[in-house]
């Protein structure tokens, strides 16, 4: 376990699923039955059509760099400048996360790179999904 | 006036010990089965109000894209108060049809995030904080990089809009900041969140305003030269900024801003004066192209060519705006003073007969927006 003092997240019911499967090593979305919207935050119900008929499905794990800032102002749970980024996922979502194994410049930080995620435990029952670029160990 | 009826009622599916929902699904709850009452979807809905909740965050969660919001929060009868309101905006075909929303974990304390959503269940919890968001600098500035790759703006043209707005609050006694400043002077600047430097962000000052509104027929009996309201427009979006639809796009600028002007029954030409929140440098890019003053990946250059500076034919906070006239947390009283200044006649940098006045606000981080048309011509 590493940086504790991330403010870490509470799942509600509606989330559980997700927070469950990054426990278990997998992205989960979820996809209309009706309308095949895939979407993310999670929520039992479709936000495209308003269906309730809605599934929860095993994600690639694989998405792009959409956009990011790179932070210099003081965060207890890093030293130095670190990247907030917008993933957007290959089935479509976008979610926040931090990109990891690489350099947090411009430089390293190319818009557009493909990233897989990389689950990392902060807590007994939290693993946040973060990304690191695509073939780094 | 025409009379409006409820058309859809129904509660959550269950009631009593839901401790299987979070509050904010119990609001949703209750909205999918008063929409299936009504046999309507989302998409049927355009106006949204809730309590408890914000908006913002009930309307992203349903799928909704409002022309007319309402949170009005005054405790337990502020539903009465949205079915008022609400009346009143159908009436005023501010829009058609309304979903009022209540939810409340009040046993189970289940996602009680609060009104701002600040709690680690509510979304933003769950799915921003844990990345290392520390407000809205690391927040609102995030889609700029995509807008900067999409349409080749660079981070002198960023930093142009510091350089004009400074110019503006030069000719403003009470600006806070006055002394000009050049492009390298804003590149030069302390990196806040990269490709934010300090004086791409507003500042943090404290300061308040009010305003005091009546009807037009009224509006001689008074000793001021009276400016009326002549066009409206509000949306909301996501309470989170990793959910945009369009980073390089405020959907809650361009209905609230299409809104306003369709209303007024205003073109672009039409408008001499506008004001424009600018909390970080690229609001004001984002805002001319979500209103259609100028095309998609065109407002850097309009900017940087001086169309928006004393003199340009479009001039945008006057006062100076968030970067360097105040900015105290919700600025947009400040925006709304300075259009009312300028109609008046009496601004520090007066723009010589300016007669309509466009004021476009934010909400959060592109979260919500409105949009004032103002004019000091009368009906």
């Amino acid at each position: 376990m590493t940086n504790a003092s991330r403010p870490l997240p509470r799942p509600t019911p509606e989330t559980q699923h997700f927070w469950d499967g990054t426990k278990h090593g997998e992205l989960r979305l979820q996809r209309c039955n009706e309308c095949d919207h895939i979407y993310f935050p999670p929520r039992p119900f479709c936000p495209a059509c308003s269906s309730r008929a809605v599934e929860v499905f095993k994600a690639s794990g694989r998405g792009r760099l959409l956009s990011y800032v790179i932070n210099y102002r003081p965060h207890p749970a890093w030293q130095g400048p670190y990247a907030i980024a917008i993933v957007e996922l290959n089935e479509g979502p976008r979610m926040m996360s931090n990109i990891v194994g690489c350099d947090q410049t411009p430089e390293a930080l190319q818009l557009d790179m493909p990233l897989t995620v990389k689950f990392e435990q902060f807590s007994e029952e939290i693993f946040l999904p973060l990304f690191m670029p695509t073939g780094s160990v | 006036m025409s009379s409006v009826a409820i058309v859809g009622a129904a509660e959550t599916t269950e009631l009593g010990v839901i401790p299987h929902m979070s509050q904010l699904q119990l609001h949703a709850d209750a909205a999918l089965n008063t929409l299936a009452d009504a046999g309507l979807t989302a998409a049927d809905i355009d106006g949204v109000a809730t309590a408890g909740e914000s908006p913002t965050a009930i309307a992203h969660y349903l799928g909704i894209t409002p022309k007319w919001v309402d949170g009005t929060q005054v405790g337990g009868c502020s539903f009465m108060i949205h079915v008022r309101h609400a009346v009143a905006a159908i009436q005023q075909g501010m829009c058609e049809t309304v979903l009022i929303t209540h939810g409340e974990s009040g046993r189970s304390g289940i996602g009680r995030g609060g009104f701002r959503g600040g709690g680690s269940d509510s979304l933003a919890g769950q799915f921003e904080a844990p990345y290392g968001v520390v407000g809205p600098p690391t927040m609102f500035t995030l889609p700029v990089l995509r807008y900067m790759k999409q349409y080749g703006m660079s981070h002198e043209q960023l930093a142009m809009v510091a350089v004009v707005q400074r110019e503006w609050a030069s000719r403003n006694p009470r600006a806070s900041f006055r002394e000009l400043i050049t492009v390298d002077d804003v590149l030069n600047s302390r990196m806040i969140a990269y490709p934010f430097h300090l004086l791409e962000c507003c500042l943090v000052t404290d300061g308040g305003g009010a305003l005091i509104l009546v009807s037009g027929e009224r509006a001689a009996d008074f000793p001021r030269k009276p400016v009326f309201v002549i066009g409206t427009g509000e949306s909301v979006e996501t309470p989170m900024i990793s959910q945009m639809e369009d980073l390089t796009s405020s959907r809650a600028f361009r209905v609230a801003g299409a809104e306003a002007m369709k209303a007024a029954g205003i073109g672009h030409d039409d408008v001499q004066h506008m004001m424009i929140y600018d909390a970080f440098a690229h609001l004001p890019i984002y805002g001319l192209e979500d209103l259609g003053f100028c095309e998609r990946g065109e407002a850097a250059s309009f900017i940087w060519e001086g169309h928006t500076r004393p003199g340009g034919r479009l001039p945008l906070n006057t006062n100076g705006g968030g970067l360097s006239y105040m900015h105290s947390g919700m600025y947009g009283m400040y925006a709304l003073q300075e259009s009312v200044r300028q109609l008046r006649g009496v601004a520090p940098a007066q723009v010589e007969g300016a007669e309509i006045s466009l004021c476009l606000g934010v909400g959060g981080m592109f979260g919500a927006s409105g949009c004032v048309v103002m004019s000091n011509i009368g009906p």
